[in-house]
């Protein structure tokens, strides 16, 4: 595996960007080539919100994806916006607790976490997306949890010690539920 | 031995003037090198001249002087006062660059109360180009473009630009004047001096307005194009301080 | 080093700041607001450091003219639409001598148009933009770490030749984050050679004037000349572009930019289905580094210019080339990001078409 790209799609205000700026910020820990493309313009604001991240052994041409290898999909709309595009043999994350519907497609992997439930039982279902990225990390290998804490920690260091440890404890509930 | 009691002002260089017979800039241009002189201030003052026939105005007065664009004299002029706040700047426009073509950097830098001394001198028309009407001609007066008289539902009216400024935040002092008699030669340097000292005293936005005669553009003898001004002029923009909130802003 | 994952409008900020940039004036347009955005806060920390959010395109530039009058490192940006607006400003600084950063982040148009990446302004920022015959130079960086060399250069070029420097990207180069590491800060005060001919008050010396009016076309002429002369020293030392794998090519894609990010990933595509392709890459726009492509076509009979618009760029290819290769034009205008897979196709199309392969 040599480059791969990430798609996190949800409503705004889920976490989505945050989520691949973690990612993203983990690569270049980790001293991989990376790049993070948020969509942009009117419709980031409150509607949807989606981002795409590469992660890289060499240099990366595109920071788009066609046909991402994985995609994280936070709500409904998300799913039916990029199940076809998804890379056949890719992995698909969806957030249960939202997702109403299944995806139709049988070459790609679905991996179901109920990161809202998992969130509220850490103690803020605003970390549910931390959950996500638990996951994420655990299934694909794609960065190292240290780097990943290392990001999240910097990320969110104006918000305290609490924050962080509550962040860290749902990366690791959301790890241990695709152990 | 004689008593030398009057000279030109160190500020003023030694030309003569383009200026048409009876026009009000030369007048003003040597008030306004009064002005520095008497603040001391040559040494940092930068001057930004407009487009039109004023645009030769460094010609004249002897300071550092860097040219804009047509209406955009306030913009520059706010990029050389933000930079170098120690300097003294001002503009000089005519009705044209400042209430047409420039109105909008004219009321967001009064609105920002930007450090600087307007010096708007209004005759009325579009001098350099020919005497086409400008944004501050009177109702009825016949212009290279108005040859019928200015038409208020066609051509629009007056407008007076001071009051506009007036109403933004960020300006403090703003006079209206005209250069038409030696009483109110006076009373226009008066004006100057204290656009200066609001803006050395890092108060906000100042200007003068100064209400001048064009007597080629408007087919008026020198003579009556004065009285033209002190007649009929004053009517749609009379003299008089529009706003000083000097005190308020100390 | 340290490395910092940031977004390429924050990148050209942070790049400027560090080349001295101490003003910098600017007005809301998509997809460039991360960048005034960043300079009022970066500025909002240093004590030397002017922003304003002007109420214009066009009050912004002239204030950029006037802060470069008074002597310091200045720069605003837009995007496209709000690029025609400062056009006239831009002319004036160019005609008056004065060093200034133009930064525009390119969407498609024309008109409105939309806030996707293009590069439909190729010909408005390499034929100097608006009246009177001047030239800007043209830095079109491909990456966030080129993000901050090419802008820091900016400034360089710009108090080097007294000449307006445009940083030319899109909407891809400006919102796409990418590690990237930054040199120590300059210290203007301290490093910057003093500049003779600000406005700062006429003190112990004549007064100075700053203008472009010269009414006598004698005068206005030799002014001409002098830029001109100008003009030619930037185009003798300051072309520059990048090469890539065309030592045993048969076949060059030249693209710039965003499109030469994508087409170096269709010539390492292509490459590894044997086919014998490079990539030439111009970083300057103008001047264009047109001897060296030249040079090239001495050897690679084929080009293939891919561009995010409708041809522009490949115009300058042709006349630098000559009748010396074919040139062959792949464009996507409006916002369209091309693949890679799409460029590989259209290079395999070629190398068929001349029987190179």
């Amino acid at each position: 595996m040599t480059i791969t790209k990430t798609i996190f799609s949800g409503f705004g205000g889920q976490g989505v960007l945050v989520m691949g700026y973690v990612l993203a910020t983990s690569g270049m820990h980790d001293d991989k080539h990376v790049t993070f493309l948020p969509s942009y313009g009117a419709e980031v604001r409150g509607g949807t919100a989606n981002c795409t991240v590469t992660v890289s052994d060499e240099p990366i041409a595109s920071p788009v994806a066609s046909f991402p290898d994985f995609a994280v999909l936070m709500n409904t709309p998300s799913l039916v916006k990029f199940e076809e595009g998804i890379k056949a043999g890719g992995i698909v994350f969806l957030n249960s607790d939202l997702v109403e519907l299944k995806p139709k497609r049988r070459d790609i992997q679905v991996v179901s976490i109920p990161i809202n439930s998992i969130a509220e039982r850490v103690g803020n279902v605003r970390s549910a997306n931390m959950v996500m990225i638990g996951a994420f990390i655990q299934k694909t290998g794609l960065v190292s949890l240290k780097s990943v804490i290392r990001s999240v920690k910097s990320i969110f260091e104006t918000k305290g010690s609490k924050v962080h440890k509550m962040n860290t404890l749902a990366i690791e509930q959301g790890s241990a539920f695709v152990k | 031995m004689a008593k030398q009691v009057f000279k030109r002002p160190e500020a003023l260089k030694e030309n003569t003037t383009h200026y048409c017979p009876g026009c009000g800039h030369g007048i003003i241009h040597r008030l306004i090198a009064e002005v520095i002189d008497e603040l001391g201030i040559r040494d940092k003052t930068v001057g930004v001249p407009p487009a039109g026939c004023a645009v030769l105005a460094y010609n004249y007065i002897d300071v550092d002087m860097g040219e804009a664009p047509h209406g955009r004299a306030i913009a520059v002029a706010t990029g050389i006062k933000r930079t170098r706040p120690d300097l003294v700047v001002f503009t000089y426009q005519g009705d044209g660059d400042i209430a047409a073509i420039g109105t909008a950097e004219a009321i967001h830098a009064a609105s920002r109360g930007e450090r600087l001394s307007v010096i708007f001198v209004n005759n009325g028309v579009y001098g350099m180009t020919g005497g086409q009407m400008a944004p501050t001609t009177l109702l009825g007066q016949t212009t290279t473009t108005t040859p019928g008289g200015r038409l208020p539902l066609r051509d629009g009216f007056p407008l007076d630009l001071s009051q506009m400024l007036a109403v933004a935040g960020g300006s403090v002092y703003i006079e209206r004047t005209t250069v038409t008699s030696p009483k109110n030669i006076i009373r226009t340097k008066k004006a100057i001096k204290k656009a200066f000292q609001v803006q050395m005293d890092g108060l906000g936005f100042a200007l003068v307005e100064i209400l001048s005669q064009c007597p080629i553009n408007w087919k008026l003898s020198p003579v009556a194009a004065c009285r033209w001004v002190e007649e009929e002029v004053v009517k749609s923009y009379p003299l008089g301080v529009i706003k000083d909130a000097r005190e308020k802003s100390n | 080093m340290d490395r910092r994952l940031m977004c390429g409008s924050h990148v050209i900020g942070e790049a400027a700041t560090r080349a001295g940039c101490r003003f910098y004036a600017g007005y809301p347009i998509t997809p460039q607001n991360e960048l005034p955005e960043y300079m009022s806060k970066r500025f909002a920390k240093m004590d030397d450091a002017i922003f304003i959010q002007a109420e214009s395109e066009l009050a912004a530039i002239n204030m950029v003219m006037g802060a470069s009058m008074a002597g310091v490192r200045a720069m605003t940006s837009s995007s496209s639409p709000g690029i025609s607006l400062k056009q006239e400003g831009i002319s004036y600084i160019a005609g008056m001598e004065l060093p200034a950063v133009i930064v525009n982040i390119m969407r498609g148009g024309p008109g409105l148009g939309n806030i996707a990446p293009s590069q439909q302004d190729y010909f408005q920022a390499t034929r100097g933009g608006g009246h009177g015959g001047y030239r800007t130079i043209v830095l079109a960086p491909c990456s966030g770490q080129e993000m901050v060399t090419l802008t820091m250069k900016a400034f360089d070029l710009a108090d080097a030749y007294r000449t307006p420097v445009l940083v030319l990207g899109d909407g891809l180069m400006g919102q796409m984050m990418e590690p990237v590491t930054f040199p120590d800060p300059i210290d203007p005060a301290a490093t910057l050679p003093q500049k003779d001919w600000v406005l700062d008050g006429a003190g112990g010396r004549d007064s100075r004037l700053i203008a472009s009016l010269i009414l006598d076309p004698i005068d206005m002429e030799q002014h001409n000349w002098k830029l001109a002369g100008k003009y030619k020293a930037i185009c003798e030392s300051e072309t520059r572009h990048e090469s890539y794998l065309l030592d045993d090519a048969v076949l060059a894609v030249v693209a710039f930019g965003t499109a030469a990010r994508i087409a170096k990933g269709a010539v390492n595509r292509v490459r590894k289905a044997g086919l014998k392709v490079g990539l030439f890459r111009p970083i300057s726009l103008w001047p264009f580094p047109e001897k060296e492509l030249k040079a090239l076509s001495s050897t690679i009979k084929h080009l293939l210019v891919f561009e995010m618009n409708l041809g522009q760029m490949v115009e300058d290819v042709k006349i630098s080339v000559g009748e010396q290769a074919t040139v062959d034009f792949h464009g996507r205008p409006g916002g369209i990001i091309s693949t890679p897979h799409e460029i590989a196709g259209e290079i395999t199309k070629l190398i068929y078409r001349y029987d190179t392969g």
